[in-house]
């Protein structure tokens, strides 16, 4: 008999694994890819792959070479980074741009912080804003989606403004909310996937698909999503009531830009958001507040990115100030 | 819908392997180790040295303050020596080794399986035999039963609660001895309902142990206030605070005392071995130990002298395996590992649980993802990554202000951690430290 292990209870454990859990919203964002795919055709999957490449790659060479550790890419985590990344560009960014911006993701937000579970922001995030900022115009010309069938696998794509983008810009000009529709998809084709815009924003019907699925598999919970979205639809909704004709309807506000893929996907990314329930609420709350505010009255059209760095940077302090329920703090009890 | 407590918890895989397995005396071990402190509380004192005869039942060592219990020889034979052995956690500690010769039990102890129904002592009787005969509680937690039955000035017990939870995978000792010896259970329950002045005590079970729910039920039915409850399977549905919340919706508040929710919880092993002291004059001198694992070639549940050593057990239950890799003292979620296969059996003892390999190894340890499921997963509403955290950077005052003394070390954290963490162990640490900070402050 070889010599007995000792170590503390519990002896047994769950056999969950970061690997799993990122392995698994890789999964959730499969159907997303295939419908940007669809639309985008062949870039889509060009840029993804690229972004995915580069974000291991970076995070290798930074682990092997730099810090001279195991490098832990196996994770998935920087897999994951990569995905979500591309999902926030528009599938015609030029190829280096991409790298650049996979390189700020994973270098500057998270190796330089210390690695998985460091990070204060999303680094998926932190890359886009840096991408948004250095080069505002390839950021924010967005292909027209056209099916694989008509558009041509490798053809070029034709660009346009995104619904929000039209809003924003015809607002501008003094055109009211009506008038401007008319020149938007309608809601119906944004659902299903026929929206200009991001790789990953394309269809909200996909979108919803994987989010159930991280519900069903216990990756995320539902109080960041549903109070985010909530909080959304509540606060344009209010602002469409008092005015129509400056305020567009809060379905278009759920359906468009990047909420939905925020709201499941970027905000509730485990390292970067609050750990206790009322602690994710007050955050999804957070950032559907700010997102609004941004878009209303931002000078950018889309504000779900930003509302999310932002709070972000109050996780600690929630996480400071909101505490689970602890047992046995009931008051009035009969003792 | 069946009860349960509310927030956190986890679903282990139940594995109980030897839950049809039926208890099986052993044979009295030819040399036993009865270590003189079983309990949790004040050491006892040994009445014995090198070279005296003891008879089985004999006291050999003497509750010592007012948290203290009682041990008797559960063996006929001579005192070998009295010296230090290690014991389950690894530490050595006083000792009264015996070698057997025969079982020749001490007078005025009834031996016979005849169930006797009628209570003829008073509840300060009741209360002095249980203390007499060496009572503790047989969950695990040890606690003197006699010190439980008296209640502090101006607190009132309203229920008895008795735990037949058994929500630790694999244990299934308290289930036998819930389905061989449901009455003599009850009689024991009605007993310490008696000491208590209750008229209310529950069952609470389990809903995994369909057979042993259905026999208590019944039987349940001839005794007066006594009520059986199935409850869902969910750990650690059986913690005293968890169990507390299920049955009668009642938190005990934060760091206070069950008894604070007029609730006083025992083990089923409790209510038979309190049985067994009132009606049969029978000290605590065996229990029932299950020897199960997926090393374990034959998983069986035995009845056992007190001081037998594990190796013993485990040769009863097929022998040693090859493969074997970690050997418990207790369930997998909150026992101890073993350091030597020579440490006794002592009453708080509920199974043996062999480990192949594979199970051994350590896991491999990630960053903290902050995934908050440790958080979602305790029951006692506590951030066990930042206990953790806490504690390895010793901010000893922060982990008091967060909490760390309410935490009951289920290991629920710990076991879902998909990093790998060892959070119970940091947190293990955090209590001790902070348990010596408050004492200190106590003596000024
Ligand atoms: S379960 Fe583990 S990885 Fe998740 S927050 Fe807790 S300690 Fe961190
Ligand atoms: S912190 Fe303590 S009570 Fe909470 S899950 Fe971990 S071991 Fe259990």
């Amino acid at each position: 008999m070889a010599l007995l292990t000792m170590s503390g209870s519990p002896h047994v454990h769950d056999n969950d694994s970061v690997e799993k859990i990122m392995w698994g919203v890789v999964i959730a964002l499969v159907p997303a890819l295939f419908v940007s795919i669809w639309y985008f055709g062949f870039p889509a999957l060009k840029i993804t792959l690229v972004a995915v490449a580069s974000c291991v790659a970076i995070e290798y060479l930074i682990q092997k070479f730099l810090l001279k550790q195991e490098p832990t890419i196996k994770d998935g985590s920087a897999a994951l980074t990569g995905l979500l990344l591309a999902f926030n560009v528009p599938s015609n960014l030029p190829v280096w741009e991409m790298i650049v911006g996979s390189f700020v993701s994973i270098a500057v937000a998270k190796m330089a912080f210390g690695g998985l579970g460091k990070n204060v922001f999303n680094p998926a995030l932190v890359g886009r804003v840096f991408l948004l900022i250095s080069f505002p115009v390839d950021m924010t010309s967005w292909p027209v989606p056209q099916p694989l069938m008509q558009g041509g696998f490798f053809a070029d794509a034709i660009t346009g403004p995104t619904s929000l983008g039209i809003l924003k810009e015809g607002l501008g000009t003094g055109q009211t909310v009506n008038e401007l529709v008319m020149k938007m998809p309608d809601l119906m084709r944004d659902f299903l996937g026929n929206q200009g815009g991001s790789l990953g924003e394309v269809s909200a019907f996909a979108l919803i698909i994987g989010g159930i699925y991280l519900l069903m598999k216990k990756i995320i919970t539902w109080h960041i999503p549903v109070t985010y979205m909530l909080t959304v639809f509540l606060f344009t909704g209010l602002m469409w009531l008092i005015n129509p004709d400056i305020y567009i309807n809060p379905v278009f506000h759920i359906l468009a830009g990047g909420l939905l893929l925020g709201a499941i996907y970027m905000a509730t990314d485990m390292v970067s958001s609050p750990m206790s329930p009322n602690g994710m609420m007050l955050y999804g709350v957070g950032c559907g507040v700010l997102t609004v505010l941004i878009r209303l009255w931002g000078a950018y059209p889309e504000g779900v990115s930003f509302a999310i760095l932002i709070m972000n940077a109050f996780t600690p302090l929630i996480n400071r100030g909101f505490k689970p329920k602890r047992f046995g703090e009931l008051k009035n009890q009969k003792g | 819908m069946l009860k349960t407590f509310k927030s956190g918890g986890v679903h282990p895989p139940e594995n109980k392997i030897s839950a049809d397995a039926a208890i099986q005396s052993l044979p009295v071990p030819k040399r036993v180790y009865i270590m003189v402190t079983q309990h949790l509380g004040a050491p006892s004192v040994a009445l014995v040295k090198k070279g005296d005869d003891v008879k089985t039942g004999q006291l050999i060592a003497k509750s010592a303050g007012f948290i203290s219990a009682n041990v008797h020889s559960p063996v006929t034979g001579k005192v070998f020596k009295v010296d230090d052995f290690i014991d389950q956690s690894g530490y050595r500690k006083p000792a009264i080794i015996i070698d057997a010769e025969e079982d020749t039990w001490v007078d005025g102890v009834d031996n016979s399986d005849e169930i006797i129904r009628d209570i003829t002592l008073t509840k300060e009787q009741i209360i002095q035999r249980i203390s007499d005969m060496g009572v503790v509680g047989l969950g695990g937690a040890t606690f003197p039963t006699h010190v439980k039955m008296m209640i502090p000035d101006g607190k009132k017990a309203e229920f008895l609660i008795i735990n037949g939870v058994e929500c630790e995978p694999y244990l299934t000792s308290d289930h036998r001895l819930m389905v061989e010896k449901p009455e003599e259970i009850l009689i024991g329950t009605t007993i310490l309902m008696k000491a208590l002045g209750v008229s209310k005590a529950m069952v609470g079970i389990e809903n995994n142990k369909p057979d042993a729910i259905e026999k208590l039920s019944h039987i349940a039915k001839s005794f007066k206030g006594i009520t059986v409850h199935p409850l869902k399977v969910k750990y650690p549905q059986g913690g005293e605070k968890q169990l507390i919340k299920a049955l009668t919706g009642r938190e005990v508040p934060s760091g206070k005392l069950p008894i604070e929710t007029g609730c006083v919880v025992d083990n089923v092993g409790t209510a038979f071995a309190v049985y067994e002291a009132v009606q049969k004059n029978k000290p605590l001198i065996e229990r029932v130990v299950t020897v199960t694992g997926m090393a374990a070639a034959k998983p069986s549940n035995f009845m056992v002298r007190i001081g037998a050593p594990v190796s013993e057990l485990i040769e009863k239950a097929g022998g040693i395996p090859e493969n074997l890799g970690k050997v418990v003292g207790g369930g997998p979620m909150m026992g101890k590992a073993l350091m030597s296969l020579e440490a006794p059996i002592v009453k708080g003892s509920s199974g043996i649980l062999l480990m192949p390999v594979e199970e051994s190894r350590r896991v491999v340890i990630k960053p903290c993802i902050r995934c908050a499921r440790c958080v979602s997963v305790c029951p006692m509403g506590l951030e066990p990554y930042l206990l953790a955290q806490v504690a390895k950077n010793e901010m000893w005052e922060r982990a008091e202000s967060e909490r760390v003394m309410d935490c009951i070390e289920c290991g629920s954290c710990h076991y879902t951690c998909p990093s790998g963490r060892p959070l119970l162990d940091y947190i293990r640490l955090g209590k001790n430290k902070v348990g010596q900070i408050i004492r200190s402050r106590g003596k000024k």
